[in-house]
């Protein structure tokens, strides 16, 4: 049986003292794959992607990377819904300090690659949202981690910067293979980056399907990424596999 | 592998700005004359002088007896030793009472429980009267440098550990989830997200601390010391002199200015200058 990168074995959580969130939710994603996790807002998707980086650990079972607990593995790249800068510190300082081990020209060039090079000793307050955030996509990319963990990275930010950050996301993705969640509720960004797109509905929250797409990445054209959207539209409505 | 495409927008960042050299940046209501900030203590002198002039009373001094008096003193006098130990135990008072208040505004601020035990004891503490504590401590440890340091520690304590304790509770939950996604050590989790919020507040604690304290080693000082600039006003006090009463306070003001515009100003810019850009 082939080693699955992340393995997902959420037996329950629960919020305080209601009903579950996840009852015996099971996924696995295989190495260097996408997986688009995809639902209405509010039903667990962004929970699951704090259990499996490590921000909650306060449920039951097990979610392990590589084959290791998921806290004691190296750390994933995670970008938040919000870009999560710490204002005291310039760009670079924002990658240093929080990765530890990454250094200043290793921060330097990160950020050279997603735009913000003429920046790189600016402080957040600085820089415009749509910066803050490709800063904060520096800051989960600099440790080249083997599992990237994409919370909504393209929700209120403007078309041309949401092109250009598919196009380095795809880029990411041949080049370097991480395993890679995708949080979105838009099917759209699913058609365009991912490998797999599991639709989440219900409470407890239950896997309702999955389509897998045989059009690699980078061969998808405009069409192919609203044929591809609309079916995952219509798989979100009718729940098919 | 290709990167984005370089963003490269104006931002109002001054032009010499460095990562080393944010500047100051005036407020929304445009850049302070320096100038009127420099003429400032210079009129309060000539108002006193031409007070002084009109009086013409032997209580209140002009500006420059005061000044020969202060020379005369510095020369001759006790002004340097009364200012080195006065200065001496606001020094000390002051480290002890930030690193006691820090510690349990820390504890406090984090620990619950703790806090609802002992809170009501920091309310105690805040109001209780400086020059009671004073009275209790010259009582039960006689008239020693160890009373009266350790009354401007018990009443300074509640203040910083009050301030300190806010800090802590206005941390940000955000900034721990950051440091859970990456692993971030606790040591450095304490250093790069914990401390850099604390600062203000520290600041804020440092800075009231040490007009508190000035203000009370003082009055301990005229309460029962053997020397000190509250000790010397004192005597002058029983002489009705106030050339010698006013050549202190002048020269008091000149080490509390010195201490605001050359140790906390630069502290405060060198590590709170990110809250200033733009």
């Amino acid at each position: 049986m082939a080693r699955h990168a992340l393995n997902i074995d959420v037996r329950e959580k629960r919020f305080g003292g209601g009903e579950p969130l996840f009852s015996n939710f099971r996924l696995c994603v295989a190495p260097g794959e996408v997986v688009a996790l995809v639902g209405p807002s509010g039903v667990g998707k962004t929970t699951l992607l704090r259990l499996i980086g490590g921000v909650d650990d306060d449920f039951v079972g097990e979610i392990s990377v590589d084959g290791v607990p998921a806290r004691q593995a190296p750390p994933p790249g995670f970008v938040f819904q919000d870009a999560r800068l710490l204002p005291w510190f310039d760009a670079v300082d924002n990658l240093c300090a929080v990765l530890g081990h990454v250094d200043e020209a290793s921060a330097l060039a990160m950020i050279g690659r997603v735009g913000l090079g003429a920046h790189a000793r600016a402080y957040p307050r600085q820089m415009s949202g749509g910066m803050q955030r490709r800063l904060g996509l520096a800051r989960a990319l600099a440790a080249n981690p083997r599992l990237l963990l994409l919370d909504e990275p393209f929700v209120s930010l403007d078309s041309v910067l949401v092109g250009e950050l598919l196009e380095l996301f795809r880029s990411i993705f041949e080049a370097e293979r991480p395993t890679t969640i995708l949080v979105s509720h838009d099917p759209e960004d699913a058609a365009r980056l991912a490998d797999r797109v599991v639709l989440f509905s219900g409470r407890p929250v239950g896997i309702s399907g999955e389509l897998s797409f045989d059009i690699p990445r980078a061969a998808r054209g405009a069409v192919d990424i609203a044929r591809l959207a609309e079916a995952v539209s219509a798989a979100g409505q009718g729940g098919a596999t | 592998m290709a990167g984005l495409p370089q963003i490269d927008v104006t931002v109002t960042e001054p032009a010499s700005a460095g990562r080393r050299g944010m500047a100051r940046q005036s407020g929304p209501g445009g850049q302070r004359p320096l100038w009127l900030e420099l003429l400032s203590l210079p009129l309060l002198v000539l108002i006193w002088h031409v007070l002084a002039v009109v009086v013409a009373s032997r209580f209140l001094p002009t500006p420059l007896d005061v000044g020969r008096e202060i020379v005369d003193l510095t020369a001759h006098g006790p002004l340097l030793s009364d200012f080195g130990k006065t200065l001496a135990r606001a020094g000390i008072g002051f480290v002890v009472a930030m690193a006691i208040g820090s510690l349990l505004g820390l504890v406090l601020g984090r620990v619950r429980l703790v806090d609802r035990l002992f809170g009501p004891w920091i309310v105690v503490g805040l109001n209780l009267p400086a020059i009671v504590v004073a009275i209790a401590c010259y009582i039960w440890l006689h008239l020693t440098e160890f009373a009266l340091v350790l009354a401007v520690v018990i009443n300074k304590v509640p203040l910083v550990t009050t301030t300190i304790r806010e800090g802590v509770r206005s941390f940000a939950p955000e900034y721990d989830e950051l440091a859970d996604a990456f692993r971030v050590p606790f040591g450095q989790r304490l250093r790069i997200i914990y401390l850099p919020q604390l600062l203000p507040f520290a600041l804020a604690a440092a800075r009231t601390g040490i007009s508190l304290i000035w203000k009370i080693v003082l009055v301990f000082e005229v309460l029962g010391s053997d020397g000190g600039v509250g000790f010397r006003v004192g005597v002058y006090f029983q002489f009705f002199d106030m050339k010698g009463v006013l050549a202190y306070t002048v020269v008091f003001i000149v080490v509390v200015m010195t201490v605001e515009y050359l140790v906390l100003r630069p502290l405060e810019h060198r590590f709170l200058r990110w809250r200033d850009t733009h």
